[in-house]
């Protein structure tokens, strides 16, 4: 059985179009990314799914339940954790648990076991107002708070977005012990390097999903040699790479440029190129490319 | 129900921590009213006197000292001759000038006894004030002196408003504080409460939770009426031992009247809760919306009376209208039920109507 479904939806804000016919359906017990910069349609999503918001067109269903007539159903098995910190942070850490806890008919105790891995991480500072706390540690508590009553399907819309890579590790690890408990999971992303620890990705652009698969295929799917170029002159190369009349592709990645070559061109061809431009230390190598790769091909 | 206390303790708890904003909703009001009932109040405090006393006698001692007693009024000089009188009113510090007529002791059987009192007739008002005062005084003393069965001074006195014989304006100031007050803390409080959760994102939280819209809005009001309650008890309590302001009627209806329109406030800041998205907008809603409104045609300020037609059809729109007139009612007339059937069937009629359109509005989705 499916536990989310989505079927050809649409929502405007006005003109600007954040669903343009989006459809998808997420197994049971599955850990779904939909993987998109800001401004793609993910927290529009993220809430017409959680009942907050209705589409202009289409339907969905979280565990067989309509999201317009079964809201309150709805409401009862989901777990969501929105974008912007959502706590209330003039209450310490202890009374935002216990107060979510209650507000789901549950208490602390009864599924402290499921919360127990992250909650211990955040429970010396207990006491603490959650206003008070670092970014990695307010997540932390909003999802023990967002789990705390045994949700089965958790909605997490971009919960790592302003968090140290450190702790956002340790978020993803979490993620990934409750997808072992049966829960299935809806997380959102702008960081494609978080893409690859999920079952299945969304890449989504403008309201709409441009590849649904396994991290895996995505990547295996992409349809050229990838090539990272650096020299010693990196300021100039994008430049040159662009005026290179084989290049199809090149983005900036860090410390190199990401290049996709068209028929008639060749490594060797373009470093001789790049030589004859003055530049030095050319290093061209070819690379696996990532979902950021794929997503930038995509999205061209 | 485990829910909606849960909720009720966690609104509690934010209220609590928030001294700033307890500060002001505890202290606010006692200051409006001590303000309100004291220093814009049309009565006086130590007005400067000076006295010529050509007799110089044990009775015109009396009086003098009478009138140093009394709280209104500071005997600072005596005159030497009457010439001196027109001086020390344009030396501006002299509110009255109390002359007394030679061998004043000796005459009072006979009652030629005499006493004039004269004040500075530039601010009238303030002049018949003073003058009437010291009547009051001269009087009081008169009355004593017959107790005592001694021949009276001729001095009579008979100026009296009904309900407030002394004219202090408390009486009439405490009911409207009170009608301001509610309106401002329930309606603002609420308001700002209720839309800080959707500005911090907490209402998100709520609404996708199993928590119902009505519980969310039962235990937002719950705590606000609780406060609401403790103002209208610290206000009474102010106004009956230290303003010295009468409770003459039922304080059973008191307490219904008020509760009524408590509700009323506290359904109106639930609407404008639903009507704006920020914090701001709901402080200048209900701060411009309803504050301004209420202080200028509750009657507190302007008199209702002597509004045109349709300044007053705009009035008894007005909550606060209605239950500042209930409660001079019963605090200061202590007329029964019947007398202000109309003002509390108005105010239920407004509850009624408006905890409706808040719950219809009371949207279960964002935006």
């Amino acid at each position: 059985m499916s536990a989310v479904i989505v079927d050809q939806l649409y929502k405007s804000y006005g003109k600007t179009r954040a669903l343009n016919g989006v459809s998808f359906s997420v197994d049971e017990g599955e850990l779904y990314g939909i993987i998109g910069p800001d401004g793609a349609g993910k927290s529009t999503l993220f809430r017409v799914l959680t009942t907050l918001m209705l589409a202009d067109k289409g339907q969905a269903q979280v565990m067989g339940y309509d999201v317009v007539k079964d809201y309150r159903k709805i409401r009862d098995i989901i777990g969501y954790m929105p974008g912007k910190f959502s706590l209330y942070q003039d209450l310490t850490v202890e009374e935002n648990l216990r107060f979510f806890a209650t507000v789901f008919n549950t208490t602390i105790e009864e599924n402290y076991h499921l919360i127990a891995d992250i909650y211990k991480q955040i429970e010396p500072f207990k006491h603490r107002k959650a206003g008070k706390l670092s970014g990695g540690m307010k997540q932390k508590l909003a999802l023990s708070c967002a789990l705390i009553h045994k949700p089965k399907v958790l909605f997490l819309d971009e919960p790592t977005t302003g968090v140290d890579p450190v702790s956002r590790k340790e978020f993803w690890g979490m993620l990934l012990k409750l997808k072992r408990q049966g829960i299935t999971i809806l997380v959102s992303t702008p960081y494609m390097d978080e893409a690859s620890l999920c079952d299945r990705i969304a890449l989504v652009q403008a309201g709409e999903f441009l590849q649904v698969d396994t991290p895996r295929s995505v990547v295996s799917r992409y349809p050229a040699t990838l090539l990272a170029v650096r020299s010693g002159k990196m300021h100039r190369l994008l430049g040159d790479l662009r005026d290179y009349p084989h290049v199809n592709t090149s983005f900036s990645f860090g410390t190199a440029f990401h290049v996709t070559l068209r028929e008639g061109g060749s490594p060797d061809d373009l470093k001789a190129y790049l030589m004859q431009k003055g530049h030095s230390d050319v290093a061209i190598q070819a690379i696996l490319p990532s979902v950021e790769d794929c997503f930038m091909l995509l999205s061209k | 129900m485990k829910q909606f206390l849960s909720f009720v303790r966690k609104e509690f708890r934010q209220i609590f921590r928030d001294r700033r904003t307890l500060l002001i909703l505890l202290i606010m009001p006692l200051m409006l009213v001590l303000l309100l009932g004291y220093a814009i109040k049309t009565e006086l405090n130590d007005a400067r006197v000076a006295v010529f006393d050509p007799s110089k006698d044990t009775e015109t001692r009396r009086v003098i000292e009478r009138i140093q007693a009394s709280e209104y009024f500071t005997v600072v000089r005596e005159l030497d001759s009457p010439d001196e009188i027109g001086e020390v009113f344009k030396s501006g510090d002299i509110g009255l000038v109390v002359v007394f007529s030679e061998r004043f002791a000796s005459d009072m059987p006979s009652g030629e006894a005499s006493i004039q009192l004269i004040a500075d007739g530039t601010d009238p008002n303030q002049a018949s004030l003073l003058t009437s005062y010291a009547q009051g005084v001269l009087s009081s003393y008169q009355a004593e002196l017959l107790e005592q069965s001694r021949v009276p001074t001729r001095i009579d006195v008979v100026t009296r408003m009904l309900y407030n014989p002394q004219g202090e304006s408390a009486y009439n100031f405490v009911p409207g504080v009170m009608g301001v007050v509610l309106m401002l803390i329930c309606a603002m409080m609420t308001s700002v409460s209720i839309v800080r959760e959707k500005e911090t994102g907490t209402m998100e939280i709520l609404l996708a939770s199993p928590m119902r819209p009505i519980h969310i809005i039962l235990s937002k009001m719950t705590p606000y009426f609780t406060l609401s309650v403790t103002n209208v008890v610290t206000i009474l309590l102010l106004a009956v031992f230290v303003m010295g302001v009468p409770i003459r009627g039922s304080l059973l209806w008191l307490a219904v009247v008020s509760a009524v329109f408590i509700v009323v406030a506290l359904s109106l800041g639930l609407l404008i809760s639903t009507l704006v998205d920020s914090q701001m907008a709901a402080l200048l809603a209900s701060g411009v919306g309803l504050m301004m409104p209420t202080l200028v045609f509750s009657g507190l300020i302007f008199p209702l009376e002597s509004m045109p037609a349709a300044l007053r059809w705009i009035a008894d729109l007005i909550p606060a209208r209605w239950y500042i007139s209930a409660m001079r009612k019963i605090m200061i007339q202590g007329v029964d039920a019947s007398c202000f059937a109309v003002e509390l069937c108005v105010l239920l009629a407004m509850a009624a109507v408006l905890v409706a359109v808040a719950w219809k509005k009371f949207k279960i989705r964002l935006g």
